[in-house]
């Protein structure tokens, strides 16, 4: 892919950046025009906390183009402590050790790299909490 | 708006054709439907597909293929709304005959998934999900359902084997049909040891990666019997749309747009659930399965696998599924799929369906597109003697 593409969505994907409806008031992740909740077109920017629970997820073992040389690795859907749900991988934790209700932190890591002169792509991953790992 | 018919149907096999091309299987199938339906001329040719540009990177199926299937200078479109694709091409058929701009319309769903290697296929597929904000984390198609099942099970506390009659009932069913790519059983014991694609989904939730097309003819239902003496009337015809991403869905365990479209369906056959007598459902993988039996009224929700594990989805239960196989045994070539389950639901009700026949009055069939944003409900009922 072009870099471009990546470019457009950099403040969501390096800091987890959505929106506040300031007409409906709800949070909002992925960023977008139109607020999916009311259809109104005034929004602010949020960052979001990063701070969220692991809601579902699933370890890949046939990996699409881009990514086979990185499984098996766990993708997830995150709640974020606001609300939003959010696709992202798991990282910093075994694959078998994931489970739902798990408290994550968002972190910045590498997505994928697009072979020897292409581009390393950058964005959220989730990891759990650090605290709960000593306890 | 005029009733619509079904008066001729054509399918290829499902499987991985090597030696025949994309517009090879459209024209098979295309022919076969025409031949069925004793017809030379149609007004228009709507195509689905999903794959055809990135897998063989051909588009503008629509003139290339009523240029190879001999249609003349007709109207002719590709239609895409990814795994329900040949659905849409099925329900922009019945618009254009029930409007009366269209007298006879020719629907083809084709799909050609082996001239790629499996990663780029797999890549490819993942398109029917959001690209910027789900694919480009690296989930599978196969995984975001997976993020499905596996949520399933925690919410209704239902276990990994308990979705095997779902693969079952499909290959049992997928034995008499000359047309499935899979034509032997499988045992719940080989479920519950399948090689894992996306955990939980393993190779046995899973649809295959195949090529395949099938066709329908259309035309107003006070001209069907000039034609073949058992035409089938679409009764109900109905698309929805849901958010199209999983994580901006309210209750992703809900799949809202197959509710909706099988409720107008419904009403305007003027039927509920309980009347129909054979369901052709989106069983990409096993969860998909049970939430659109939740969803179309068939079980209550997080009930779906129960009733699969009652026995009431097979060729004897309540609501037979899959009763040529489904997506899981006949195959899923994507953009075809949706015309699949409508000649499959043809040879139902025109009772020629060999040794998978059932006693079937009103069928109905539900095709789904990404991980449910778009959901296609017809429902099909043997056109009576006047």
């Amino acid at each position: 892919m072009n870099l471009p593409r990546y470019w457009r969505t950099e403040k969501a994907r390096y800091a987890l950046v959505g929106e506040i409806c300031r007409t409906c008031g709800k949070p909002i992740f992925p960023p977008r025009d139109v607020c999916p909740h009311c259809a109104q077109t005034w929004q602010e920017p949020h960052a979001f906390s990063g701070k969220g629970r692991v809601y579902s997820y699933s370890t890949v073992y046939e990996a699409p183009a881009g990514y086979t040389e990185y499984r098996p690795y766990t993708v997830a859907l995150v709640k974020l402590d606001e609300g939003p749900l959010v696709t992202a991988q798991v990282t910093d934790v075994d694959n078998q050790d994931v489970r739902i209700g798990m408290p994550v932190e968002m972190v910045t890591r590498k997505i994928k790299e697009e072979g020897e002169n292409g581009l390393i792509v950058y964005g959220y991953k989730f990891r759990p909490v650090l605290e709960d790992v000593k306890r | 708006m005029r009733d619509v018919s079904i008066i001729g149907i054509g399918q290829t096999k499902v499987g991985e054709h090597w030696h025949r091309s994309l517009r090879d299987l459209a024209v098979d199938a295309i022919s076969a439907a025409l031949k069925d339906a004793k017809v030379e001329r149609v007004g228009a040719l709507y195509v689905g597909n999903m794959l055809s540009g990135e897998l063989t990177a051909q588009e503008h199926l629509g003139a290339l293929l009523a240029d190879w299937a001999g249609l003349g200078s007709i109207e002719a479109v590709k239609v895409e709304a990814a795994c329900a694709s040949g659905a849409a091409a099925v329900r922009l058929g019945y618009i254009g005959v029930a409007s009366g701009i269209q007298d006879f319309v020719l629907v083809c769903g084709v799909e050609k998934m082996t001239d790629a290697d499996a990663e780029t296929t797999t890549a490819a597929w993942s398109a029917a999900v959001d690209a910027d904000y789900e694919a480009s984390h690296g989930p599978s198609f196969a995984a975001i359902n997976a993020l499905l099942m596996r949520r399933y099970m925690y919410e209704f506390g239902v276990q990994r084997q308990d979705f095997a009659p779902f693969a079952v009932n499909a290959h049992q069913n997928g034995v008499n049909n000359p047309c499935a790519m899979f034509r032997s059983p499988i045992s719940a014991e080989a479920f519950e040891k399948a090689r894992m694609i996306a955990d939980p989904i393993s190779l046995l939730d899973a649809a295959p990666i195949c090529d395949g097309a099938a066709a329908v003819v259309l035309c107003p239902s006070d001209r069907a019997r000039e034609f073949v003496g058992k035409p089938v009337r679409i009764r109900g015809s109905a698309m929805a749309t849901d958010r199209l991403a999983l994580h901006s869905r309210s209750d992703p365990l809900c799949l809202h747009a197959a509710h909706v479209s099988a409720q107008k369906a419904y009403q305007q056959a003027g039927v509920g659930p309980h009347d129909i007598n054979a369901l052709e459902l989106h069983d990409a993988f096993t969860v998909m399965a049970a939430l659109s039996l939740e969803a179309c009224g068939f079980a209550e929700r997080g009930k779906g696998v129960r009733l699969a594990q009652e026995g009431e989805i097979t060729l004897q239960g309540r609501i037979p599924i899959s009763t040529m196989g489904g997506l899981k045994a006949r195959g899923h070539p994507v953009g075809a799929t949706g015309v699949y389950q409508i000649v499959e639901l043809v040879e139902q009700l025109r009772g020629e369906a060999g040794a998978n026949q059932i006693d079937c009055r009103l069928g109905m069939a539900q095709s789904i597109g990404g991980s449910g944003a778009t959901a296609i409900t017809h429902i099909l009922e043997a056109q009576e003697e006047r």
